[in-house]
């Protein structure tokens, strides 16, 4: 009689709180997932696909259902890694591929034969160019995501890292040198 | 109205949930890297645990006391925390879900938190009334937030400190925890007011 | 007459050091042995070239052009012919190049015709055209094109005009001897500014250890009859910082969002004033600048540069001890150290100091930070730099924004009172440099995006007009083939034949262009003649003949035209 009297309290109970709970679920739905948006404002936006995805959003999206590893993005780095691990509370882990520094396309102007098939292929379109005229690739719109090496059928297009220049060089951390002492010197200087 | 304040007090400070009774460290370890998330999780098991403290009661004084059922204490009561932590998050998915998605899983951990659970089961064992268990459990609530803040801000100092690299993340934060448990055992010179 | 003075906190006392250079006046330094003249000497645009290898210039001639309106142009400082415009090593931290004119005196040091600027009858935007035309820019160090300054907010009236003849770094004395030396050119100078900006005082802010310079501006005011004030201001340094000489002669903060035109105060460098006068009376661009030679040296001296000598040989002049080991562009404070001693003199190099250990102790190592707060107590902006650095050391950039660290204007302060030697402005730089280069990266992303975007959109429009291309061209076939079939069927009696699928016009259209296509090709593969066969050696013969062989059997070849071929190779062979 007990045991009954308690099953029935208990029933009771999940019966309230399920009615409370369902109640409550479709009074703050949500529409939507503005964590993708996040999420791909971090990425960099070179649109290469080599994480496996063909372009940026569709990786964001597959990270914010959690189906991929946040490392598979070589163009943003580890730091890039890093703030995803911070948006996401998940681990960082070292990068899938190899890390590349910046890179730019350059078309080797002796040998384009104007076929159209790069300026089809950038995704950013950054190559300017027309059927049988010169192509050529805006420097400061591309991303580095050589993509438009393959198809190339004479194979003039090369990439070049970005060098340092006075634009866009940075300060480094400061470090000190350790130097191993002058044993002539006197290690503690007179006054002049 | 001192006896409330006591107990108000004596939650939040004497016998703080986190340092003095070791309680709910897990979310405290675990969320307490950015001061932004522990805003998050203090106010989210704030609201778990009054709630919870208020439903545990009624739960127990009508409808187990009366039928005999304290035997089902455990498990009534978790039910109702689940439900109640099961609510809180759709609130916060709702309202703000960059925190629900910085939480993370310590967001339905919050079921597990021994506090969430070891407050009302307290609150039996001293035999506290409605209001005292609401006091009680608000204070623990306001005192496990509070640490959860301290810590907290001193974790995210700690990142740019220069911390031998055997020491670096859990260890030296179990540290920090230990050194606050010992500065909170000085409130306990204020149970002799009671 | 008494002068209301504010006051700023923090700031430190150095030992100024400046006695050593005051006591002789400006000597005009020799022609070089060359001129490297960079094109990037001001902030803003880098100017364009107007001058290539070869071309014979004049003094004054103009050899980079203003790009844009915050940009000044640059001119020759010698008569002489360029060398070469190529990249050159720069006087900047990092030793990397930037676009220069070379240019090989010729040492005649010729003007070009100079013509004074008809200043009574220009309006104000000519004035400021004029004054970008003739280089003029800020000689206090920032190098900002003064021009761009000129302009009172439209908004707030302009209150006070300051000239700042602060100069408060140790060692430089370059605005001490043009002010005693050049005193009146200055105050017409500033007569121009305040006619352009039309404020209600002008006040001239002096160090109080410059009391000749000081007598020397107040004459000049007092004979030309103009009304601005000349006030002594406490000696600290960084009280020559613009913002700090604001808040020391008007009360005046002007924080880091907003310009100091918002506040109605504008601050110009008294050697600023002095370029642009000379431009205006005399139609001289700016070519030299007043460069103080100092430190580790025998002779210490201020010396009239043409901008684009070469470091060293400006430093020679001074004769160096042996055992200098570098030259700082700058003072002790701000300076540093330049990567090679031929670099150029620009029209921001105020001062040259010779480094040698013995003037300069190196610093020993850092040592952790005790939080003791001196740097807080010397910062001039009231920052916080044990805060800015414990996030720079920690990389955490954002939280240094949220310490201002934009404010910071790298004075040095903090890191000259650290008792754990902790090069604190070094961090700064660090942290400022990477903010910079993720913005930069950001806005890269951003644009990358919207174009990737646009491409998507454009290449569905693009499928969508074409769909809609064909679906109207079908539409427009099948009913032209159901009136053929109408009208057939109305000529026959017979029932009319189903009529058959109609072959997707389109298709039938692609294949015609691609058969026509192939003939085209074929045709021309035909008429190709192999060209160059007139003198094979045999060799090359019997490889012509066995890649026409081959080309026969894979069927890429007519016939005749696989026999001319042959024909011309046997040609070849009877010939030898």
């Amino acid at each position: 009689m007990d045991i009954l009297l308690a099953i029935a309290i208990m029933a009771l109970g999940a019966v309230v709180l399920g009615a409370a709970l369902g109640y409550a679920s479709i009074k703050f739905k949500v529409e939507g997932d503005p964590l993708v948006d996040k999420i791909d404002a971090i990425l960099p936006q070179t649109q290469c696909g080599q994480c496996g995805f063909p372009g940026c959003k569709p990786y964001a999206e597959a990270i914010a259902k959690g189906e991929v590893d946040i490392n598979l993005c070589p163009p943003g780095g580890m730091e890039g890694v890093q703030r995803l691990a911070d948006l996401l509370g998940r681990e960082v882990k070292p990068l899938d591929a190899e890390e590349k520094p910046k890179q730019i396309a350059i078309i080797d102007e002796n040998t384009c034969i104007g076929c159209t098939l790069c300026i089809q292929a950038c995704p950013v379109d950054a190559i300017v160019g027309a059927a049988k005229q010169m192509h050529t690739i805006i420097a400061g719109q591309c991303t580095g995501c050589e993509l438009c090496l393959p198809p190339c059928p004479v194979e003039c297009i090369r990439m070049e890292a970005i060098g340092e220049n006075i634009d866009n060089w940075k300060w480094k951390y400061p470090v000190v040198e350790i130097k191993a002492a002058d044993a002539a010197r006197p290690a503690i200087k007179e006054a002049a | 109205m001192s006896h409330y304040l006591f107990i108000l007090v004596g939650a939040v400070l004497v016998n703080n949930v986190v340092l003095v009774k070791i309680l709910g460290l897990c979310p405290f370890m675990g969320v307490s890297k950015k001061l932004e998330t522990a805003y998050g999780m203090g106010a989210a098991t704030t609201f778990v645990l009054t709630l919870a403290t208020g439903a545990s009661y009624i739960i127990d004084h009508f409808l187990l006391l009366p039928f005999g059922l304290e035997y089902l204490r455990t498990l009534s009561f978790i039910v109702t925390i689940a439900a109640i932590v099961q609510l809180t998050e759709m609130v916060i998915a709702k309202t703000s879900p960059t925190l629900q998605q910085t939480l993370g899983i310590y967001l339905p951990l919050i079921t597990t938190n021994c506090a969430v659970l070891g407050v009302p089961l307290i609150n039996i064992a001293n035999g506290n009334g409605f209001v005292e268990s609401l006091l009680f459990g608000a204070g623990s609530a306001v005192g496990f937030s509070l640490v959860l803040i301290l810590f907290a801000g001193i974790r995210e100092r700690i990142e740019g400190a220069d911390v031998p690299v055997h020491f670096r993340g859990a260890a030296i934060a179990m540290v920090t925890a230990g050194l606050m448990a010992l500065a909170f055992m000085g409130f306990a010179g204020l149970d002799k007011y009671q | 007459m008494l002068h209301q003075l504010f006051t700023f906190k923090g700031g430190v006392k150095p030992p100024t050091n400046k006695t050593q250079s005051v006591t002789l006046p400006i000597a005009a330094a020799p022609l070089p042995s060359r001129l490297i003249v960079p094109l990037h000497q001001s902030i803003g645009g880098t100017p364009r070239p107007v001058v290539q290898a070869g071309d014979k210039v004049r003094k004054g001639q103009l050899i980079g052009e203003a790009d844009g309106w915050i940009s000044a142009a640059v001119h020759a400082p010698t008569s002489g012919t360029v060398r070469a415009v190529a990249m050159q090593p720069q006087p900047h931290p990092s030793g990397l190049d930037a676009l220069s004119v070379v240019i090989e005196p010729d040492g005649r040091d010729e003007w070009i015709d100079r013509q004074p600027f008809d200043y009574a009858n220009a309006t104000p935007d000519d004035t400021r055209r004029y004054l970008q035309q003739s280089g003029v820019v800020g000689l206090g160090g920032a190098v900002f094109p003064t021009h761009g300054k000129l302009t009172a907010s439209r908004s707030v009236a302009m209150d006070e005009l300051i000239i700042n003849g602060a100069e408060c770094e140790p060692y430089i004395t370059c605005d001490d001897l043009l002010m005693r030396e050049r005193a009146a050119d200055i105050v017409r100078g500033i007569g121009i500014f305040r006619d352009l900006l039309q404020p209600k005082r002008v006040l001239i802010g002096i160090e109080d250890n410059k009391p000749e310079a000081a007598a020397a501006i107040r004459a000049a005011v007092a004979e030309l009859g103009e009304n601005f004030e000349v006030v002594s201001v406490p000696t600290r340094y960084p009280a020559g910082g613009a913002k700090q000489l604001i808040r020391v002669l008007t009360g005046k903060e002007v924080p880091a969002a907003k310009r100091s035109t918002d506040l109605g105060v504008q601050c110009f460098n008294v050697a600023t004033a002095y370029t642009a006068w000379r431009a205006i009376a005399y139609g001289e661009p700016v070519v030299s600048r007043i460069v103080t030679v100092t430190g580790n040296v025998h002779a210490p001296r201020n010396y009239e540069a043409l901008i684009g000598t070469p470091m060293n040989e400006l430093l020679a002049l001074a004769q160096p001890h042996p055992d200098t080991d570098g030259t700082v562009m700058g003072g002790p404070m701000m300076g540093f150290l330049v990567p090679t001693p031929d670099v150029p003199v620009v029209k921001a190099t105020n001062c040259l100091i010779a480094h040698a250990d013995r003037l300069f102790p190196p610093k020993a190592p850092e040592m952790p930070c005790i939080r003791c707060g001196a740097c807080a107590d010397a910062c001039p902006h009231e920052l916080q730099p044990f805060e800015l650095y414990w996030h720079a050391r920690a990389k955490n950039f954002g939280k240094t924004q949220q310490y201002h660290i934009f404010d910071c204007i790298e004075c040095g302060c903090c890191s000259f009172v650290c008792p754990s030697r902790i090069p604190l402005v070094q961090y700064f730089r660090f942290a400022k440099s990477e903010i910079w280069a993720r913005e930069r990266e950001k806005n890269a992303a951003d644009e990358a995006k919207t174009r990737f975007e646009f491409k998507q959109f454009r290449e569905e429009r693009e499928k969508a007009e074409k769909a809609e291309k064909l679906a109207k061209a079908a539409a427009a076939q099948a009913a032209k083939k159901a009136a053929e079939a109408a009208a057939a069927a109305a000529a026959d009696s017979s029932p009319a034949a189903p009529v058959e699928a109609a072959v997707d016009p389109t298709q039938a259209a692609k294949k015609a262009a691609i058969e026509a296509a192939m003939a085209r090709a074929k045709a021309q593969r035909e008429a190709a003649q192999p060209k160059n066969t007139d003198t094979l050696n045999p060799q090359q013969a019997e490889e012509l003949a066995a890649i026409e062989a081959r080309r026969q059997a894979a069927g890429l070849t007519d016939a005749a035209a696989g026999a001319a071929a042959v024909d011309t190779t046997r040609e070849a062979k009877t010939e030898e």
